[in-house]
């Protein structure tokens, strides 16, 4: 599998860390308990386009959203995770 | 039929002509007292002890595949109970005392294979937390001992001692861990089901449930509906995938985890070895070939086939521990869907929806779970009250601050 990083350019996979589910965003801090579960522990873990975040550890540090297939591996897009909010 | 010497001699004589196949293949019928929703390990010893134990006898398997298919076939193999916390280490040892009986339970030959795990550790540290370990299995009751580096050399003196970044110092032994032939236990259970009477349904996918008034009334399947007063999910790596056709968001990710197989060698290795410096594990099957496996591939996948990269990683923990292993060639590798839980541990539990019960979140170690994994299932599923060795396992876990996480590494399932 390769990763298009849009600052390095094509790399293997194993150049990058993958941090999970790039879905779940962090609740205020005032939010209910249920709320902050659903954000920690709570995945949808679709089988299809998944968004995914990766970090470029071997490379240029980026964080990036990567929008993959799990059944297939296939790659759809890669962006920065900064200004993808 | 029973199996026996006897009946293997004669049969012998008759050109084996006499076998009957193991199990019907049974057709669904339209209702059930309870279904179990995946012919995996667990599923099918679910489904065995429901009607072994509770004397049920209106019990469907419902497998959208063929028995065998998922990681019940596609494991290392390997069996133990040397867990450290205490919501783990009971429930693996009742597991572990179920294979020691398993086979004259179920008339048939798993191959259960009591060779032996050695943790091998590197370094003060994990000396350190071997021996702690190993005090917490012992004192909950299982059998370990700690060996030095001698001790070690002396078992296996062809492991790479003297590395000079992985220096092996000793290891933590269960002797009464081992190896099961893994697809004997899923047809070994499977047809101890059927001679109680429980239908086992092949190519019969779950697609949807039937609930009322928050209960679940049956199944939707590609085989057309089927009514149950009390249906259990054992689907190991599709589990959030059908958990959500009941509305269900689970505290899961599924994963890809490989293992590799090795041409035929004489006896080498005398039981299973863990390297402590990477993840790397091996044994030796009875035909000969080395099986190993190391670390998930570590990113959410459904694709049932690793990457080359992890390939790479394991072979690397091979040759840093026995470098003899390069010699050996590779003959087959594959890789298996799990269910990656957010603290590494298991759920055995009711779910929010009533008469729909969870069996979920193995990770790459449910196959030593089996018989504990279906023994205490079941007892959920008849009693409605959990079993006292899987009372930990609860799905509500993760909101009420009781995770079972033995590694300590948060909510991230890739690195459990
Ligand atoms: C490469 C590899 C190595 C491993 N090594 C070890 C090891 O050494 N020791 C150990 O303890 N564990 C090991 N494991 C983990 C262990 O194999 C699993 O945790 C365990 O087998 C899961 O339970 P199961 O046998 O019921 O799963 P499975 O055999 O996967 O059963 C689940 C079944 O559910 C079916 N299913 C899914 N969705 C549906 C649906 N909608 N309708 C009907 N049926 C459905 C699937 O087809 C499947 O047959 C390993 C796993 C892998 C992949
Ligand atoms: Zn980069």
């Amino acid at each position: 599998m390769r990763i298009h990083c849009p600052h390095c350019g094509p790399r293997g996979h194993d150049e990058f860390v993958h941090h999970g589910d790039a879905v779940p965003q962090r609740p205020q801090t005032d939010a209910t308990d249920a709320a902050f579960h659903d954000y920690v522990y709570l995945r949808d873990n679709p089988a299809g386009l998944y968004r995914e975040l990766w970090f470029h550890a071997a490379g240029c540090h980026s964080w990036l959203i990567v929008e993959r297939d799990t059944r297939t591996h296939e790659i759809r897009s890669v962006t920065f995770a900064r200004g993808d909010a | 039929m029973r199996y026996s010497a006897f009946r293997l001699f004669t049969e012998a004589l008759r050109g084996n002509r006499g076998w009957q196949p193991a199990w019907r293949d049974a057709a669904p019928r339209p209702a059930y007292e309870a279904v179990i929703v995946g012919g995996g390990g667990h599923g099918l010893a679910t489904a065995y002890y429901l009607a072994k134990v509770h004397g049920l006898r209106d019990i469907a398997v419902l497998e959208k595949g063929w028995i065998g298919g998922g990681n019940i076939g596609r494991n290392t193999t390997i069996i133990r109970s040397n867990y450290l916390l205490p919501g783990n280490t009971p429930f693996y040892e009742w597991s572990l005392k179920l294979w020691e009986g398993l086979e004259q339970e179920i008339n048939y030959n798993a191959m259960v294979s009591q060779r032996g795990v050695l943790n091998l550790h590197h370094n003060d540290a994990q000396r350190d937390a071997n021996v702690r370990r190993g005090n917490a299995m012992r004192l909950q009751g299982v059998d370990a001992e700690l060996l030095d580096a001698q001790d070690v050399r002396r078992m296996l003196p062809f492991l790479d001692f003297d590395n000079a970044r992985f220096p092996i110092r000793g290891g933590l032994l269960q002797p009464r861990g081992g190896t099961v032939r893994h697809d004997a236990v899923a047809w070994g259970y499977a047809r101890a089901a059927d001679r109680l009477g429980v239908d086992i349904i092949q190519n019969c996918e779950v697609t949807g449930f039937r609930i009322q008034g928050g209960a679940v009334t049956g199944v939707e399947t590609t085989r057309g509906p089927i009514a149950a007063r009390k249906v259990g999910l054992a689907c190991a790596g599709h589990s959030s995938r059908v958990a959500a056709l009941a509305g269900l968001k689970l505290p899961i990710e599924s994963h890809v985890l490989q293992a590799f197989v090795t041409e035929g060698l004489k006896p080498l290795i005398p039981g299973v070895i863990t390297f402590g410096a990477g993840h790397f594990y091996i044994s030796q099957s009875d035909k000969g070939g080395l099986v190993f496996g190391g670390d998930i591939d570590g990113y959410n996948s459904y694709a049932q086939r690793g990457n080359l990269a992890t390939v790479e990683d394991v072979c690397e923990g091979g040759m840093a521990l026995m470098p003899m292993i390069g010699r050996a060639r590779l003959l087959r590798s594959w890789g298996g869907v799990m269910d990656m839980s957010m603290d590494g541990s298991p759920i055995i539990d009711h779910t929010p929806v009533e008469g729909l019960y969870l069996n979920a979140g193995w990770c790459y170690g449910g196959f030593k779970a089996t018989p504990g994994s279906g023994w205490c299932f079941a007892h959920l599923l008849a009693r409605d009250e959990p079993h006292p060795v899987a009372a930990a396992y609860r799905l509500d876990r993760f909101a009420a601050g009781r995770v079972i996480d033995e590694k300590g590494q948060g909510p991230h399932p890739n690195r459990h």
